[in-house]
């Protein structure tokens, strides 16, 4: 069980309280995340990452482990804390944009 | 008697104001979609429990909302919006190609008879089309393709599509309007298109006769008479009889013919309105009073309307989308502030009332008029 928290501009959008809980099959990625993510709230495709490119849009930043993880390739393993649900994967608007 | 509902976005989240018929008690409902940038709303003509909003951020970019219930409740639709083939370039401001890149909605303009069928004006200038309730997105690449598409620049609000006209009487004729790329007409229901600018003139464009890079702040039509419409352009309010084949300018007596909105009278398509601004780079009215201007001869003579309306300290803008009129048989005249008013006239001007006073700064005012 992957344990995700949004931003509150994100929680509103999806009719979210609190953290996400996600099952992830496979590697435990920041795409496998999202992948699951997106799957269960469709309307937050897009609003984390460009529907093309799939690149993180500019002002989203993902955290775990007190680490800033947003420049990590999609594919890389997030970190073991992450995967067992010990630490959430914070997904964080930051401080510009709004 | 009838009733109206007001659609008001803001730069934090979208409200709905509505009254009976003598538009004199109010009820407010929101934030709706609160903290998020909400450019315009609109209902279908077809079906006013339809009501499409278009909510952005700079964080999570473009969503698209859906309502069945006349603003009660929403519903994210489809946001994907991806340009037709491969994009190209336009002019950057310093003249440079610039990549086509989408960057939020600021216009919806919901079919004349389908309620699932809306059209998006977005920022990079672009005009999508969705059939199925915004649940899908397809651009009409007739008009970024015209021709002139590698000229436009954006003006100094993006460069964005913000004015989508449907023909009443002909709905396969269209208008749109880009900001600063000029006026454009389709007869084909949005497969090809042509500028319609002749008449236009922009001190910032050496060539008088050129058809494009005007910058076009408003257009507006009155159902009755399609042929004619009316411009709000960055300077000049301007005029035309046949459809856009030629513009001319009808400022008057005007204190000062820049502005954004420009609106018609539901009932006499020869009563005007806009809202004079000083200037370009002092957008506030003139001398602090905030004034709407009114021609009751399709333009060039003009009556300041200031009753009910701040005469003094008054230093706030009425962006190009923030004017509507109910049809009413009282013609009901709407417009909302960069300072958070909503103002309201139920004698087609004569006197004015606010509604709210502190809302977030007004991106766009519509009404729908309810039996």
């Amino acid at each position: 069980m992957i344990r995700v928290v949004l931003p509150a501009h994100l929680r509103r959008l999806a009719s979210v309280e609190g953290e996400v809980r996600l099952d992830v099959t496979g590697p435990v990625s920041q795409r496998s995340v999202l992948d699951a993510l997106e799957g269960r709230y469709p309307m937050l495709r897009g609003t984390i990452r460009d529907h093309d490119s799939q690149r993180r849009r500019a002002f989203i930043r993902f955290f775990a482990c007190e680490e800033d993880l947003s420049h990590e390739a999609p594919d890389t393993p997030l970190p073991d804390a992450v995967a067992s649900g010990t630490e959430p994967y914070l997904i964080v608007g930051a401080m510009a944009g709004g | 008697m009838g009733g109206v509902r007001v659609l008001v976005g803001t730069r934090k989240g979208a409200f709905v104001l509505t009254a009976d018929g003598k538009r004199d008690q109010w009820e407010v409902s929101g934030p709706h979609f609160s903290g998020w940038e909400i450019y315009h709303l609109k209902g279908s003509p077809a079906d006013p429990d339809r009501i499409y909003a278009s909510q952005s951020s700079g964080w999570s970019g473009q969503v698209i909302q859906r309502s069945d219930d006349g603003g009660a409740t929403f519903q994210p639709v489809g946001n994907e919006f991806s340009y037709d083939g491969t994009p190209g370039t336009h002019q950057w401001y310093d003249g440079t190609p610039h990549p086509w890149e989408f960057e939020r909605v600021w216009h919806l303009e919901p079919s004349l008879d389908d309620p699932d069928t809306v059209y998006a004006g977005v920022e990079d200038a672009g005009l999508f089309k969705s059939a199925d309730g915004g649940k899908s997105w397809h651009e009409l690449p007739g008009l970024r393709g015209h021709g002139s598409g590698s000229e436009w620049q954006p003006g100094a609000g993006g460069m964005c599509l913000h004015t989508i006209i449907i023909d009443p009487a002909t709905p396969s004729r269209m208008f749109a309007a880009i900001s600063a790329a000029g006026a454009f007409r389709s007869d084909d229901e949005g497969q090809t298109w042509r500028p319609v600018n002749r008449g236009l003139q922009s001190e910032g464009i050496p060539d008088p006769d050129a058809e494009v890079g005007h910058c076009v702040h408003r257009i507006a039509m009155h159902q009755s008479r399609p042929e004619v419409l009316y411009m709000q352009k960055h300077w000049d309010v301007m005029r035309t009889d046949n459809a856009g084949e030629t513009w001319r300018e009808i400022s008057g007596n005007l204190p000062t013919d820049f502005g954004f909105p420009i609106d018609v009278h539901a009932h006499e398509p020869e009563t005007i309105y806009v809202v004079p601004i000083t200037s370009d780079a002092e957008h506030f009215p003139p001398d602090g009073r905030l004034r709407v201007y009114r021609s009751r001869t399709g333009g060039d003579e003009w009556e300041a309307l200031t009753n009910g309306l701040p005469q003094q300290h008054c230093y706030v803008n009425v962006l190009r989308d923030a004017m509507a009129v109910d049809s009413l048989d009282d013609c009901g005249i709407y417009f909302g502030t960069t300072g958070g008013q909503v103002y309201v006239s139920a004698d087609a001007g004569d006197n004015w009332a606010p509604i709210v006073r502190d809302l977030p700064a007004v991106l766009s005012v519509e009404v729908q008029t309810l039996p």
